[in-house]
């Protein structure tokens, strides 16, 4: 494969990767709100959190980009700061990604702390662990085949993106070019060849990646009777 | 005017003793097996590194209008360079067409359409495709042959439709719509052309469509804001309108008519 | 004995609690050892009271204070998180953790109490309920008496002042109830901890308790002493059970093949189940009439029920 080629996939697995864990660092608490509150913000919340499902992939890369851009709010925003534009970056990619597979690691997650119950917290407290302390050693370690669903979801929604990337990223060489972006380039030049090839090759890669994340959730399901 | 053919010259002499610059070009998409070679070529002959990214014309519209870093800008059509001109966002006076499409009616099927179009007036397919004309130019020009020959209004409600031509050709190779509209570029051989014989299609029977039929296909190449005082920029664009890109083109089943290019 | 020397501070609950359907209403002093089981039918508030007194309930309102500490004081601002109270709970379910063995259970609490002797305290309850052999079993592997053992174990593992239970025994086959049941009167016999048994099973009641609150929709109908309860005939129709008779006995002789011991009491003796009582011990029988006979126009007292515990 092309050196271009190994730069695309290497991007991809650096997006896909960097997201998965961002989303979980943040569907994480997300979840546990919505799993935990009676406020009335709740509707609305899981509401907001399911949006990017409905838009089309590149209308949402459009709203970022107008968003991210010169003349957007974070645009300004990030430009003030001294850090330039989001947008056309790696960082921006990061951002797009985040919000495009919000959905999918929020809803697992929270799945998994609503059907854990109030009980195990409430067995903790009774046991002396101070509310942090019970949700990392009693709530999360019960969650856990919900975080590992996310993860898959997440990485796997991230390397089949197209519509975002390519808006957000301008599909820019070394820069912000994925495999899938790399592989309508491909199509669109009838260079057919290489694109069969790279598209095998994420397949594989992706194979290898989510193959021990389902198998790790495997041995978690079966920890629960 | 001078002043741009005097740094042409400038560049052009100055292109492979210079440091060696990097341009980043949006390019439309249906462009993209040219522009690939193009590119090898400029690297080669002026040591200037062109970073291609391929995309829609309407993406790469909405992108460079906010705050996209690219330095020249290979549109699909002619309406938007012109349109990015009026908005400040390119460089006026640098926009020129870089290559005219031409249409053909195709089909994969050999025998299907004659060499003259007849196929239009006679033929009762139940389905043509063509691009939207809406979006795209080789749509219009094809709404445009249809109402030339009279025939638009039998033809109208078995038109399918697609987003861009890429996808109006795909319609039709998988055999879809039984004919359809399409770019030349994308059903020659291996998709280059022998610029002294008329050329073998890949598969199939085609028209091409005399050029008076319909408006000219213009597909404009303009040096957006960001390029400006981008050697590398200037070079390629110059590097465009050279002997060597215009045969590439011109192999690659685009025509260059008088005053274009020059 | 040296406690009763001290005066007993006891454990003092005033508490109310306001739901859409049901209102808790209590204003109780308890003895500061011993079992007080708090009976009645289900939905009279007995699980809710315990669950206040834990800390468990944010909507509780009013005071708790045990053995002079105060978990909750509304009038001095005083109200300390689950997580603060001095306490051990065992829930109906088992409900130990499912991530972790039987040792990691015990030990999850012990770590976090940080309490002086945990080891000490650790072993003497792996001893006092038997689960030595459990020790490196899945929670998915123990029965459901064996759960709660572990369970109150793992609750006593912490050296709490007070222990909660809460209907320990109704989640596990009727069946195996009999595994767990001496266990608990031996908690009773060799701890002093003080503890609050909810039930609304008679048997249970009958075998643990020392004190004894009557609810019924979320107030207290009758409280006192266990045994005063239990042969007050007026006393025990409140409580909604039959009061019976209690009559002294002494174990006389036990059976060769050691399932039966006989009993001796004023005028007959008895062949009853052993249950490991010693010889020369006294008991309490709790005799119920069963009913008529068909042809029998008195009324004959029955078999004994299982027997009562022993008198102090």
């Amino acid at each position: 494969m092309s050196a271009a080629a190994w730069s695309a996939i290497q991007l991809t697995l650096q997006l896909s990767t960097l997201t998965t864990l961002c989303l979980l660092l943040l569907a994480t608490p997300l979840a546990w709100w919505l799993s935990q509150t009676r406020s009335r913000w709740r509707a609305p919340v899981s509401a907001l959190v399911t949006l990017p499902l409905v838009l089309p992939p590149t209308v949402l890369g459009f709203y970022l980009l107008v968003i991210l851009g010169p003349e957007g709010p974070l645009g300004r925003l990030t430009e003030a700061l001294g850090w330039g534009l989001l947008s056309f970056s790696f960082p921006g990619l990061l951002l797009g990604s985040v919000i495009y597979s919000l959905p999918f690691a929020v809803q697992p997650i929270a799945r998994a702390f609503e059907s854990m119950g109030r009980r195990p917290l409430e067995v903790a407290a009774t046991l002396r662990a101070r509310p942090l302390d019970a949700f990392f050693s009693v709530t999360l370690p019960l969650a856990r085949p919900g975080l590992v669903t996310a993860a898959i979801l997440s990485f796997a929604h991230t390397v089949g993106e197209f519509g975002v990337v390519l808006m957000i990223g301008g599909n820019i060489p070394g820069r912000t070019q994925v495999v899938s972006t790399q592989i309508y380039g491909h199509v669109e030049a009838m260079e057919y060849a290489q694109a069969h090839t790279l598209a095998a090759g994420m397949l594989a890669f992706s194979f290898l990646m989510l193959l021990p994340l389902y198998l790790i959730k495997r041995r978690s399901d079966g920890v629960m009777p | 005017m001078s002043k741009l053919f005097l740094s042409l010259i400038c560049a052009l002499a100055l292109g492979v003793c210079a440091h060696a610059a990097e341009v980043t070009v949006a390019v439309a998409a249906n462009f993209a097996a040219p522009m690939q070679q193009i590119a090898r070529a400029f690297a080669q002959d002026t040591g200037h590194q062109a970073v291609v990214s391929l995309g829609a014309t309407g993406s790469f519209y909405a992108q460079i209008r906010n705050g996209a870093p690219f330095h020249v800008f290979l549109s699909a059509d002619d309406e938007t360079p012109q349109r990015l001109e009026r908005e400040g966002l390119a460089v006026s006076g640098s926009r020129f067409t870089y290559a005219l499409g031409q249409l053909v009616l195709w089909s994969p099927q050999p025998g299907r359409v004659d060499d003259r179009g007849e196929v239009l007036r006679t033929g009762a397919f139940p389905r043509l495709a063509i691009a939207n004309p809406r979006l795209a130019p080789y749509g219009q020009a094809a709404m445009q042959v249809l109402d030339r020959m009279g025939v638009t209004a039998q033809w109208q409600p078995r038109l399918v439709v697609g987003e861009n031509i890429a996808q109006a050709y795909q319609f039709v190779a998988t055999g879809n719509a039984s004919l359809g509209f399409v770019a030349l570029s994308q059903v020659l051989v291996d998709g280059r052309m022998d610029v002294h014989i008329s050329g073998r299609l890949r598969e199939g029977s085609a028209w091409i469509v005399p050029p008076s039929l319909h408006e000219p296909i213009r597909q404009d190449a303009v040096l957006l804001s960001r390029g400006q005082g981008n050697p590398a920029a200037t070079a390629l664009l110059a590097y465009l309108r050279g002997d060597k890109a215009r045969a590439v083109i011109r192999a690659h089943g685009y025509s260059l008519g008088a005053g274009v290019g020059s | 004995m040296s406690d009763r020397l001290q005066p007993d501070p006891g454990l003092h609950l005033q508490l109310s609690l306001q739901r859409a359907d049901f209102g808790l209403s209590v204003d109780l002093r308890l003895p500061g050892r011993g079992i007080t089981v708090l009976f009645g039918p289900s939905g009279s508030g007995k699980t809710t009271l315990l669950r206040c007194v834990a800390g468990l309930e944010p909507a509780a309102r009013g005071q708790v204070r045990v053995l002079g500490e105060a978990w909750q004081d509304d009038a001095a601002g005083v109200c300390l998180p689950a997580w603060r109270r001095d306490l051990g709970y065992v829930f109906q379910e088992p409900s130990l953790f499912e991530h972790l063995d039987v040792r990691r259970n015990l030990d999850f609490g012990i770590r976090r109490a940080g309490k002086p002797g945990a080891a000490q305290a650790l072993a003497e309850a792996v001893a006092l309920l038997g689960i030595g052999h459990l020790m490196d079993r899945r929670i998915g592997q123990l029965s459901g008496g064996e759960s709660q053992r572990v369970a109150i174990a793992r609750a006593l593992a912490t050296r709490p002042r007070l222990l909660l239970l809460d209907e320990p025994l109704s989640a596990i086959d009727p069946a195996r109830r009999g595994e767990v049941l001496p266990w608990l009167e031996r908690l009773r016999d060799e701890l002093h901890i003080p503890m609050l048994y909810v039930t609304h099973a008679v048997g249970e009641l009958a075998r643990l308790a020392d004190h004894l609150v009557v609810l019924e929709a979320g107030q207290v109908r009758t409280e006192g002493p266990a045994d005063a309860l239990l042969v007050d005939q007026s006393l025990a129709v409140l409580a909604g059970i039959e009061a019976g008779t209690l009559v002294s006995a002494e174990v006389a002789e036990r059976d060769a093949d050691g399932q039966r011991l006989r009993v001796q009491f004023e005028g007959g003796s008895l062949w009853l189940p052993d249950e490991g009582q010693a010889l020369g011990a006294r008991i309490w029988l709790r005799v119920l009439p069963l009913g008529r006979a068909a042809t029998d126009p008195a009324p004959r007292a029955g078999a004994a029920s299982a027997p009562a515990h022993s008198p102090r």
